[in-house]
């Protein structure tokens, strides 16, 4: 066979004279067949994966259709399965991580991409990919004996007496809740964020920023009117990929949130998410129709992650083909 | 603009001074986190913690054997089918494949990575689970095997691309094989890195707890064979952490404890012993 990736004018003889048959007798056919089909089972057990989930929620698809998604009672002694709650604590907690995170993931971004020495930086960042090792039920740990009390002593009767007249911060301060779920998030999403951004950051080219400066910017109108700008998609594509994130995280979530199906505007409240739900009742479920509607919150939450996904990849290639030259993300 | 400089230069320096503080926030994280893990849990790891089967409460003492062992167990079979998968998988994405293949693959095993770990263990638990009829070791550490395909195979594919192409033609200008100048130059040139990649795979899943929840489940005694219910660290975490026993929490600090410092010691290695010099690739 022909030399694939490999072939350079000047080897064409060498790489043509290699037959199927002698690549057959020096095992080169082999091989290949033998490595393909582990590459091809990668893609068997994905669609496996969506076949599964697609299999495994038929009931409660033909039985609620789209009212599955719109309605919001779970009542699994009534077999009545409505998942507006678990998307509505999704959502919430997500957006609340977001909101914390990313102005402090940007900002640090900007420090080790703009700012710090470079061995600093190197540096600081061997320590934002440790924090992203650290898996989610130590957050959850330190959710619950940390956080929590935290929140109900300090921080959310804070939060009611200054902003208490906004609805997201009334109601009793219990400590747990989509608050606290979303700030516990927030501390996980940030090496993800302060990775990705730093990444882009580095990949836009210094003329950008020697031009600004040059034409009398200061250093952070520098950064802050051109870099940034430069590298948008990119930054978005990081938010993205930490959205994807919290969308999926579940032990963290599931330990701080309170496991109420319950929507209600006070972010003080107790509430669930999907992903929260299917760890905390999939084990006890009794009844096919129980059963597959978790498994049907599974399929949403694949379907959500995987559009996010693609939408950051997408974004940050954007980025660094504008850039030219960035490390494969 | 009418802004004076002097303010600009305030503004400047403010704003610079302002992204300094969130990267020290950031990188403080960690280390609050592991003070507070060592603070609580360090006192109640001892050789008990290690050598001891879990106690019922209220008794004292008590440890977390058969979780140590369960994990690895877990992360053995894990490991057994990650890693050659992957692997394997890699080798044909960097020296065979098309372009067309490659995409595909590629696709499905960035599909797959973000796939969140919770609905791994619903593929984990309607494919192991359901056709065996109970819980076991075996299902949990398919669901981990295949939370560690697609990292595996994405940064062992880096990696071999990372081999200059004057190796590969130099192997095969001596006579060598295509396979053989693989097996002697390729994979040999590339293995620091792919063993930091297999490495930091197998930390990311030897922290998961939700793929293990209804898969592994878990056990209060030790689980002979790979076909009953295990006891593993982090949902043993998990279960102690939202219990309301005082002295499971303590257990559960240790096991956190210990937990985070494999995972951290195999990172350090990994990226900062293994890795140096080589092109590391976050996925």
């Amino acid at each position: 066979m022909a030399a694939t990736t490999t072939t350079v004018p000047g080897t064409g003889p060498v790489a043509g004279s290699r037959s199927w048959l002698s690549g057959l007798r020096e095992g080169d056919e082999i091989v290949r067949l033998i490595t393909f089909l582990f590459a091809a089972f990668v893609v068997f057990l994905t669609v496996l994966l969506v076949f599964e989930l697609w299999q495994g929620s038929v009931l409660p698809r033909h039985k609620f259709g789209f009212n599955f998604l719109r309605t919001s009672v779970w009542d699994p002694v009534n077999e009545q399965f409505g998942a507006l709650p678990f998307i509505y604590g999704t959502v919430v907690t997500a957006a609340v991580a977001l909101l914390i995170a990313v102005p402090l993931g940007l900002g640090a971004a900007i420090f080790l991409a703009e700012l710090a020495p470079v061995r600093l930086s190197d540096n600081l960042e061997f320590f934002i990919d440790l924090l992203a090792a650290v898996p989610s039920v130590i957050y959850g740990l330190l959710g619950i004996f940390i956080v929590i009390p935290l929140m109900r002593q300090y921080i959310q009767p804070a939060l009611k007496s200054t902003l208490g007249f906004l609805p997201f911060f009334q109601g009793p301060a219990y400590g747990l809740g989509f608050l606290t779920a979303g700030v516990v998030l927030a501390i996980m999403l940030l090496p993800y964020i302060i990775s990705v951004s730093r990444e882009v950051l580095l990949s836009v080219p210094r003329d950008q920023r020697e031009a600004a400066l040059a034409l009398g910017a200061t250093r952070w109108e520098a950064t802050w009117k051109v870099v940034v700008p430069f590298a948008r998609s990119g930054i978005l594509g990081s938010i993205f990929l930490a959205l994807a994130r919290a969308l999926g995280e579940t032990m963290a979530v599931t330990m701080v949130i309170g496991n109420t199906p319950v929507i209600s505007a006070s972010l003080f409240s107790p509430g669930d998410s999907i992903a929260s739900v299917i760890a905390s009742q999939f084990k006890e479920a009794t009844g096919d129709l129980y059963l597959q509607s978790l498994i049907e919150l599974g399929l949403v939450l694949f379907l959500l992650t995987f559009i996010l996904n693609g939408l950051a990849r997408l974004l940050i290639l954007a980025t660094s083909e504008r850039g030219g030259g960035m490390a494969h993300l | 603009m009418s802004l004076g400089l002097g303010w600009r230069k305030f503004v400047s320096g403010f704003m610079l001074t302002m992204t300094g503080i969130c990267a020290v926030v950031a990188v403080s994280a960690l280390f609050l986190i592991l003070g507070y893990l060592v603070f609580h849990g360090g006192a109640s790891v001892n050789w008990n913690f290690f050598t001891k089967l879990p106690v019922p409460v209220g008794e004292t003492g008590g440890g977390m054997a058969n979780a140590i062992v369960g994990s690895g167990k877990l992360l053995l079979l894990a490991t057994l089918i990650g890693v050659p998968i992957g692997f394997l998988g890699a080798i044909y994405l960097a020296e065979f494949s098309g372009t067309t293949t490659a995409f595909i693959v590629r696709y499905a095993a960035d599909l797959l990575n973000g796939v969140p770990s919770i609905v791994i263990g619903i593929f984990a638990y309607s494919l192991v689970v359901l056709p065996f009829k109970h819980f076991s070791t075996l299902a949990g550490g398919c669901a981990l095997g295949v939370m560690m395909i697609p990292i595996t195979l994405r940064s062992t594919e880096e990696f071999l691309r990372s081999v200059p192409n004057a190796l590969r033609e130099g192997a095969m200008a001596l006579g060598a094989s295509k396979w053989k100048a693989i097996a002697t130059v390729i994979v040999p040139c590339a293995y620091r890195g792919i063993l930091t990649a297999i490495l930091l795979a197998f930390a990311r899943v030897a922290g998961e707890t939700a793929p293990l929840l209804f898969t592994a489940l878990g056990n209060s005694f030790w689980s002979p064979g790979w076909n009953q219910p295990t006891a593993s660290l982090p949902v043993v975490i998990y279960n102690y952490a939202i219990s309301p026993y005082e002295d499971w929490h303590r257990q559960a600090w240790a096991a956190g404890l210990v937990l985070l410092s494999l995972i951290l010691v195999i990172n350090i290695v990994a990226r900062g012993v293994l890795a140096r010099g080589t092109p590391l690739s976050r996925s």
